[in-house]
């Protein structure tokens, strides 16, 4: 959902409108895959996606067509976080599969929140290039990683220019790396654009984890991007965006997708690409044995715990909605239950798998959704006007019209209060009729209220890591049912 | 680098997680100045010379990373001779208790006027930058930062 220009444009399409745009049939597969109504029956019909030893199968079949010396792998980032093994592990599981997948290049955004050092430890050791031209030492203003490299496939020369999440010291905590700035370095960029061609590259791909929105303006000011591969905002289109002369692909998120791009170049120019968005689904796509070996490996330390079923659910649990999620909703349960609160917070994260009703919640559900290195489940007091706003900057974060101060994510979801949030309106008028929702009364400016919330950006923040807090609650309920949330009353959309 | 933005409100450093520190915060605020304390501030060197647009390079993020230090470049357009140089550069935030930020001389054989600094921003605000030309010209630029809790993107 948006505002301004982007309003009604893909990727900000949905259901019927997003099939319509992209010419899919109603109930098909790509339908399953890139929309979310009819999600529970046609999840029965078509299985789960993802896994990377599937996608090793689709990488592998790449290759043998075209040629090993043909084909570039490039990853999108967010992909060294987000499950409990890669906590465990500080990333190396997610390492140890990227490298066996033989990636040449990628960016980050959760990466950085393993910590300075050890992201320079991976980054320099990797067998892949770690690429960022928009970190800067706070310093001397040098850049702390290789802002790009240049590869030569099939005797043409492909520059690819990195760029990490430029809110990230903003969005995660900034003290992980305290010596690091970002930003979006626009003209930083151009200038790695002008330089790579100089070098005489016939492509010039951005492999960005602007976000879509912001990429969708950056293409429109930087001239000499062939290509930019999106992503952050986990938008998957099945068609390329054009913005001029620049082309831009959404290759969704969680492994469910592979983008794949044959480039033909004439005359030291690109000529024609050709674009399949290809969707990596389970159940039809045979597994990798070398890769699935290797996924099995790096489990192994932590599979039994990670099949333990802790619960069940009734419910569809989802992370990806504007403004609230069942699976979110859960967690603020857990939180307003086990924190003895009135009023929960919880970031609007956009990773973490989705449980069908019926669906056992293992130790491995919970903390796909849950596992970082800022987990502290804090109980604190705020006053409603606070409350009120930290819903306008965090709405503001989101709906501004200029996509180059929006920072990606969902809104901040919400338990035991409702509001009304007009999205067109400007920061400091979106948000009305803040109401506590056990009472029942609106929410007074000057009183404290109880919250508990989790992932704070602040150093040294108290509380047990959200995963015990969930787990706590789903043991004690057994079954989890989420009842319909109708608190947020979207206006101006 | 910068865009305006629009309906701007009095904002606050405040840091989801932080609130209960914030709380004391909030009761002493302090009087912030606007817009007409940078005008006046201006006055005061130049009277009520104009101030021209372009010639000012001026650099700052669009949202800040840390309110305490957020960096500022500036660069403006002159050949710096004998002739034709840049004099001075003042530096203003709308949105401090006191808008002054810095202040830069510079002479022909500075070469080029371009300096860079860090400044500590309470509040989303404008950066208001004059420089002032050897022949008496004056010229502006301004552009907004937003300063922000963050912490939720993901």
């Amino acid at each position: 959902m948006r505002v301004g220009p982007a309003r009604g444009q893909p990727p900000h399409l949905v259901d019927a409108e997003f099939r319509a745009h992209f010419k899919i049939a109603a109930g098909s597969a790509d339908a399953f895959a890139l929309t979310a109504d009819d999600f529970v029956a046609l999840a029965k019909t078509y299985g789960r996606m993802g896994g990377l030893d599937r996608v090793a199968t689709l990488v592998k079949a790449v290759r043998a067509e075209r040629g090993d010396d043909k084909v570039l792998l490039l990853d999108g980032g967010d992909t060294w976080q987000g499950s409990w093994s890669s906590l465990q592990t500080k990333g190396q599981d997610m390492v140890d599969v990227m490298s066996a997948l033989k990636t040449d290049a990628m960016v980050g955004h959760w990466e950085f929140t393993l910590g300075a050092e050890r992201v320079k430890e991976i980054a320099e050791s990797a067998p892949f290039a770690f690429l960022a031209q928009n970190i800067r030492d706070r310093e001397w203003n040098e850049p702390v990683f290789p802002p790009r490299k240049v590869f030569e496939k099939g005797g043409v020369k492909v520059a690819v220019i990195g760029q990490a999440l430029p809110r990230t010291a903003i969005a995660n905590p900034r003290w992980m790396f305290p010596d690091w700035e970002f930003g979006i370095r626009e003209e930083e960029i151009q200038k790695q654009v002008d330089e790579a061609r100089g070098e005489g590259a016939a492509v010039v791909v951005l492999l960005s984890h602007n976000g879509f929105d912001v990429d969708k303006k950056l293409a429109s000011r930087v001239k000499g991007l062939d290509i930019i591969l999106t992503a952050h905002t986990h938008d998957a289109m099945p068609g390329l965006i054009r913005v001029g002369e620049t082309v831009l692909v959404g290759s969704g998120s969680h492994g469910k997708f592979v983008s794949r791009l044959d480039i033909a170049i004439k005359d030291g120019k690109l000529a024609d690409i050709r674009f399949k968005l290809m969707p990596v689904f389970s159940d039809a796509i045979a597994p990798d044995a070398e890769m699935a070996a290797l996924i099995a490996k790096v489990r192994a330390p932590y599979a039994a715990d990670l099949a333990k079923e802790i619960g069940r659910t009734d419910s569809l649990l989802y992370r990806r909605g504007n403004f609230n999620g069942t699976f979110d909703d859960l967690i603020c349960d857990a939180m307003l239950e086990q924190r003895d609160a009135e009023i929960a917070l919880s970031p609007g994260f956009r990773w973490g798998g989705t449980l069908l009703p019926g669906d056992a919640i293992t130790w491995e559900a919970i903390t796909n959704a849950t596992a970082m290195t800022y987990p502290n489940c804090y109980r604190n007091e705020m006053t409603g006007a606070q409350l009120k706003e930290i819903l306008e900057d965090v709405a503001d974060n989101i709906f501004h019209p200029d996509p180059y101060f929006q920072g990606g994510g969902d809104m901040v979801r919400i338990g035991g209060m409702g509001y009304a949030i007009d999205v067109g309106k400007p920061m400091g008028s979106r948000i009305s009729g803040l109401t506590h929702l056990k009472s029942g009364q609106p929410i007074d400016a000057a009183r404290k209220y109880v919250v508990a919330g989790w992932a704070s950006v602040n150093e040294g923040t108290q509380g047990p890591p959200i995963w015990d807090v969930v787990r706590n609650h789903v043991a004690a309920r057994k079954t989890v049912s989420i009842r319909p949330n109708d608190a947020v009353k979207v206006r101006g959309a | 680098m910068s865009s305006p933005i629009a309906g701007l409100t009095r904002r606050s450093t405040l840091t989801a997680g932080a609130l209960a520190a914030f709380a004391s915060l909030l009761g002493s605020r302090l009087a912030f100045a606007d817009d007409k304390m940078v005008m006046a501030e201006i006055k005061k060197l130049y009277g009520d010379k104009s101030l021209a647009e372009g010639k000012i390079k001026l650099d700052v993020p669009e949202i800040a990373e840390n309110g305490l230090v957020v960096p500022v470049n500036v660069e403006v357009e002159s050949p710096m001779t004998e002739a034709d140089y840049v004099k001075a550069v003042h530096i203003y935030a709308d949105g401090n208790p006191q808008p002054g930020i810095v202040s830069y001389s510079f002479t022909p054989a500075c070469g080029k006027a371009s300096a860079a600094t860090r400044m500590r921003l309470a509040q989303t605000q404008n950066i208001v930058c004059v420089a002032e030309m050897s022949n008496g010209a004056l010229h502006m630029a301004k552009a907004n930062v937003k300063v922000t809790i963050g912490g939720c993107g993901g």
